[in-house]
Order: C-alpha cells, then sequence, then structure tokens
C-alpha cells in the first residue's frame, strides 16, 4: 500500500527544504518530489543501499566482526573511559537532541569536543564572535532581497536548491523571479553559439577564442537591469556563475583585498591602484554601485572565503563591509552552512556550554579554544587517544596527514552507512537515519529550527544516535563508578512546560504595580 | 610539451561528487565523481593530456592519482580542481595557522601525466593510506 506524505525536510544540506513529497510503499520511499538531485540520491536511493549498516562491528585480528549492540556498547565505553584525552567529533548531521547528549558525554569523559564547523565555517563563528553579523532568515531574503551577492561558494553544487527556493529564482512577495530572464538569456546564448558556427561553416575561419585571464567579464550596465540581481564572485565559473546577472573572476587567496577595495568604494575613499585581485577597479565601482543603490541586499559566503589565506578575517571584513552598506541601504550577509544540521551543532554546544566548536572538558569545565581544541590540529599534534566520530566522513574530508595520526588509536564510528570513516572504524555502530527513520531537531542555516519527520520504520535493532549515546553514556558511568571515579548525574528528564500561576520569588524582577488611581471617592473613604 | 605542470589546487563541491556520496562512498558515482582532476584546455594542451587521461597530482603532503577532466564552466589557467573526497585528501595539507582549518585550497601543486598508473578506488586508497578498510 502508497501513502504520500508532505511537508517533508530534507536531511542533507543547510537549506533544510521543508516542501518534499514522498511517496512510501511496503515501509520504502519509493518517489519524491520537489527535492534536488543530491536528496533524490539519499532519500530514494542511499539510505537503503548496501552500504547500509545493519550490526555492530568490531575488528578483531584486522577484521570487521558483527557483533552485538551489548558489546559494542561495552567496548566503546571501555575504549573511550581507558582513553586519557579522547576526541569526539562529528555532530553535523544528527540532530539536536543527541548533540545534547554529546556534550553530556564530553563533559564525563573529560573530552576533546568538536564539531565539522571546525573545517568549514568555523572561521565563520569566530568572525561573528569579533564584530557580530548583520543577519536576516531565509524567508526574509525570499520575499524582499533584490541583490543577491554569492562569494566564494556555488550552490548549484552544494546547495542546489538555494537559488530556486529562497534567492534569485524565487517568486517572493516583494521581489519577482529571474527565472524568465535566465531562460532569455540561454535562449540568445544558444543562438549566438548556432550563428557562430553557421559563419564558422561559411567562412572556415576561427571565431576569435575567449583569452584565458581572471579580468571577468566587460562591465555591464548592473544598475539598468530590472528586478533581482545576482552576482557571483568566485576563482573559477560555475554554474551558479553562468546563472548570474554579473560574474567577478579573483584571483585566489585575494578574497581579502577584493572586499577591502570594496569597502573603500562604498565609504568614498580614493584608490591608486588599477586592479585588486585581477579584477579592474572600474568593474568593482560598478559592483559597490549596484551594492549601495539595491533596497535589500544580501552576501552569501562560503567555503572560499573560510578555506582560502586569511580565513577568518576574510569573513570579517566581508562582515565590516555589510556593516559599511547599512549606511547606505539595507545589508545582511550570511555563511552558507554546510551539513543540514551544522548550524545546529553550533547552537546547541553554545547554549550547553557557552562555546559553539572547539571544546575542551579536560579540566572539568568547558574551554573554547580554536587551533588548540579544534579537531585537525588536536590531531595534528597527535595528542589524543581514542576518538568518537558521530554522523561525520573526516576520511573523506580531514588531509590524510591527519587520519594518519587518528588511525595510530582506537576509533569508534557512528553512522547508518559505510562510509569512509566506518570502514576505519575499530568499533562500528549503525545508525538510524535522522530525517528518514526517526524525527528531531535540525537547525536551517540561518539558525531558525525545523522539525525533521520521521518517514519509515528502521530496520529492527538500530537504535537512533540519541538512544545510542544515552546507553555508551550509561556504560561509561558504570565502569567509572566501579573504578570509584566521580560521576555526573543523569540530568532529569525536562517535563513539559505547564503554565503555571505567577509566584513572586526573590530572583524575579519585581513587576510595579500600577499606582492606583486617586480618585475624589477614595480620598473621601481615606 | 611540458613534463610537469605548476599550479594552484582548489578543492570544493560538485554535484557528481554530492550526489556520489549520498548514493554511498563504496559506489561507482562517488568514484568516477571524486578521483578525477579537472583542468584548464589550455593547461592540457601543455600537459599533452585529454579527458580521462591518467595524471599524478602532487603537493607536499603527498600524491595521487586520478584521471583528468576538461573543466568545463570556464576558464582557469594555472588553476586545477579537485572535488572534495579521499583522492584529494591525500595531497591537501595539515597547515592550519593555528585556527582548525586545514590547507584545502589555494596552495601549489605539479601535475604530469601517468599513463601507466591505475586510478586507486576507495578500498585500494584506504588500505594504502591508512593500512586498513572494511575488508582487513
Amino acid at each position: 500500500m502508497s501513502k504520500t506524505i508532505n511537508n517533508v525536510v530534507c536531511p542533507i544540506c543547510g537549506c533544510l527544504c521543508d516542501d518534499l513529497e514522498v511517496t512510501v510503499e511496503n515501509n520504502e520511499i519509493v518517489k519524491m518530489k520537489n527535492g534536488c538531485a543530491v536528496c533524490e540520491a539519499k532519500m530514494v536511493h542511499g539510505y537503503k543501499s548496501e552500504e547500509r549498516i545493519l550490526k555492530p562491528m568490531i575488528r578483531k585480528d584486522g577484521k570487521l566482526v558483527s557483533v552485538s549492540m551489548d558489546e559494542a556498547v561495552k567496548k566503546a565505553a571501555q575504549i573511550l573511559t581507558d582513553a586519557k584525552y579522547p576526541l569526539l567529533f562529528g555532530w553535523s548531521s544528527t540532530v539536536g537532541e543527541a548533540q545534547r547528549i554529546g556534550v553530556e558525554l564530553a563533559e564525563e569523559l573529560g573530552a576533546t569536543l568538536d564539531n565539522c564547523c571546525s573545517v568549514c565555517h568555523g572561521p565563520s563563528v569566530m568572525a561573528t564572535q569579533e564584530i557580530g553579523i548583520p543577519a536576516a532568515t531565509l524567508g526574509q531574503i525570499r520575499h524582499r532581497a533584490d541583490l543577491i551577492v554569492y562569494w566564494a561558494c556555488n550552490p548549484w553544487a552544494s546547495h542546489p536548491r538555494h537559488v530556486e527556493r529562497y534567492t534569485a529564482f524565487t517568486d517572493g512577495r516583494f521581489e519577482g523571479s529571474e527565472w524568465q530572464s535566465y531562460v532569455k538569456k540561454l535562449k540568445a546564448d544558444s543562438n549566438r553559439k548556432k550563428m557562430e558556427m553557421a559563419s564558422k561553416r561559411i567562412s572556415r575561419v576561427e571565431p576569435p577564442t575567449k583569452a584565458a585571464s581572471f579580468t571577468g567579464p566587460p562591465p555591464q550596465m548592473l544598475e539598468h537591469k530590472p528586478g533581482r540581481k545576482m552576482i557571483v564572485v568566485d576563482v573559477r565559473k560555475t554554474m551558479t556563475a553562468e546563472v548570474a546577472d554579473y560574474f567577478l573572476q579573483i584571483e585566489p587567496n585575494r578574497d581579502y583585498d577584493v572586499i577591502e577595495a570594496l569597502r573603500c568604494l562604498v565609504t568614498d575613499q580614493e584608490l591608486d591602484v588599477e586592479k585588486v585581485g585581477g579584477i579592474p577597479l572600474d568593474t568593482l565601482r560598478e559592483v559597490a554601485d549596484a551594492m549601495m543603490s539595491c533596497e535589500f541586499g544580501v552576501i552569501y559566503f562560503g567555503l572560499g572565503m573560510t578555506q582560502s589565506l586569511g580565513r577568518f578575517r576574510n569573513i570579517e571584513i566581508a562582515i565590516a563591509l555589510a556593516r559599511d552598506l547599512n549606511r547606505k541601504t539595507k545589508f545582511v550577509i550570511s555563511p552558507m552552512r554546510g551539513h543540514f544540521n551544522v548550524t545546529g551543532a553550533n547552537n546547541v554546544f553554545a547554549w550547553q556550554t557557552g562555546y559553539p566548536f572547539a571544546l575542551d572538558f579536560s579540566q572539568g569545565y568547558p574551554q573554547f579554544n580554536p587551533g588548540e581544541n579544534t579537531a585537525v590540529d588536536l590531531l595534528r599534534r597527535n595528542d589524543n587517544d581514542a576518538t568518537l566520530i558521530i554522523s561525520a566522513d573526516p576520511a573523506a574530508h580531514f588531509p590524510s596527514v591527519i587520519m594518519q595520526n587518528m588511525m595510530k588509536h582506537p576509533l569508534i564510528t557512528i553512522n547508518p552507512d559505510m562510509n569512509a570513516i566506518s570502514r576505519l572504524g575499530d568499533v562500528v555502530f549503525p545508525t538510524q537515519w535522522c530525517g528518514i527513520e526517526y524525527a528531531g531537531t535540525a537547525y536551517r542555516m540561518d539558525a531558525v529550527p525545523i522539525t525533521l519527520k520521521k518517514v519509515v520504520e528502521p530496520p529492527p535493532g538500530i537504535l537512533t544516535d540519541e538512544e545510542l549515546l544515552v546507553r555508551i553514556l550509561e556504560e561509561v558511568r558504570a565502569i567509572k563508578a566501579k573504578r570509584g571515579e566521580p560521576v555526573g548525574q543523569a540530568e532529569p528528564k525536562i517535563a513539559p512546560h505547564k503554565p503555571t500561576k505567577a509566584t513572586k520569588t526573590s530572583r524575579e524582577c519585581p513587576i510595579q504595580e500600577k499606582p492606583k488611581r486617586v480618585t475624589k471617592k477614595t480620598k473621601k473613604v481615606a | 610539451m611540458e613534463q610537469k605542470l605548476r599550479a594552484t589546487l582548489i578543492t570544493g563541491r560538485t554535484i557528481e561528487q554530492g550526489v556520489g556520496k549520498e548514493l554511498g562512498k563504496g559506489s561507482e558515482e562517488y568514484y568516477v565523481g571524486c578521483a578525477v582532476c579537472f583542468f584548464d584546455k589550455s593547461d592540457m594542451v601543455k600537459l599533452g593530456i585529454k579527458n580521462g587521461s591518467i595524471v599524478r597530482v602532487t603537493s607536499k603532503y603527498g600524491s595521487v592519482i586520478v584521471k583528468a577532466q576538461k573543466y568545463r564552466w570556464g576558464v582557469m589557467p594555472g588553476m586545477v580542481f579537485m572535488p572534495c573526497g579521499s583522492w584529494a585528501n591525500v595531497i591537501r595539507g595539515d597547515e592550519t595557522y593555528t585556527m582548525g582549518m586545514p590547507l584545502y585550497r589555494g596552495f601549489p601543486v605539479e601535475v604530469e601525466a601517468a599513463p601507466d598508473q591505475a586510478v586507486l578506488t576507495l578500498e585500494e586508497l584506504l588500505m594504502q593510506q591508512f593500512g586498513r578498510n572494511s575488508d582487513e
């Protein structure tokens, strides 16, 4: 029997598209609507592929052997308790409820706790701490933004529905979609190519090829284009750049220079150079004019900024540009957060400990220090002596030289499928797919929490991330209690909120009672 | 024709890598989408390679064999692009400038044609790099 579930949330990228229509037959997703290529790959095919882990495994004599859940939990807890300085890393593709237990586990172990943001938008978080951020929700951008700048990111590959759902190709309340104008542009390009080929056949002369350079396209009159405008700045042309009205191809590692030049132009300062980052000053002037003349502008920046030279200083200067632009018009800036709940990992860690990532509990209280407690730095120094990876794949994203240090010590992995890190694990746990097999909370890239839906039943015997972490935590506490070490208290379950009668306590802000109106009548009584 | 090309490496996401990783890290799509290096057309001419040629990309941190492919969206002479994945990891650097972020892009590499080499599968690559995989 088939049933269709509407408004399913996609658990892949930071867009958290919540308009999927999923058709389920015999407890299997067979069809879906509205999703992108990556979403369909996971929701229709990937989640039930042969790569799925169905039983916990432990590496014995070099080979992964299936074991019972109890044995795997005991082994993992033993490894973590024996370690002096374990690292708990990942957390970006699981739900907030599991992240909360993760913080408790790290505190119990005196571990280092880090999430994937340290290798993606960690610098953005650091820059935000330095200078603040003028931000807006995706809904505001959708309805109001008339200038969209994608800086050093390629949403067509990493957030495939971002342009279609939230920016240039969406019909907002106050701004229309630019889809039709893009189709016209495509048709014009196709006709131009046909004409070129025809003239080549007739004249047998090769048309002049475009010069290979970083100067970008010739200046166009950006300000005269009606409707929403989209500018892409990147070191290479991408499909997103192809869609854009304007593309600036800057030299690698020169983001800081170009943004600083734009700041100068926005604040009416003179620049005595011809080019910045390979871009002629006239072109930059045109971009600055477009930024100043818009009504509601937004800069979305990607990993091209956070991973290039300058790191968090690039983001800091970009936020400063948005701040300068706010003196002329309305401008916001936002990072293109990657994994669907990496923003959630930052939020949950921050409300639990005060800090968003790079945490060290070895002193018994949380310490925040990027560059020291960040996973890559810790592994680079070869300081940790055991690792737990949950809902992440550093074997596919950390440099091999770093991973080689991780492999010197026991490795526990918690992932639904056999990704690269699970292939290397000593204890390999299966888990349910969040957003497909169980519900939970995830934070969208603009920090709006959204509830993921359960669509199908999980295979038997597989726990959710939260359930599994609770079992590991209980086992860790049992081992520590046996050793006579101090054990943290299990956190009491939060009772559902019930509105109670307001009672005045000493910590409450005293409510000033309205002075009684003195009337002639009361005066008389007095 | 040059023996070696000195270029700046950029690593990042592609839609093929995104689809491949969701289908499974052991899938053919992930292998085809990630064990690849994109070149500017002019650089391919310099190296004497074409689409599908096997190349060796070497950085200060390691060396990996991947397939060459022409970058279809525009010009980027002196720059090569590799999708995120275990193959790009071999040549990525561990320098973080005390900020937690390793070298993912914007650092120099050398590329040369390696016609007699084979592009390793994920399992083979993990075995080569870490001495273990899901089988052993």
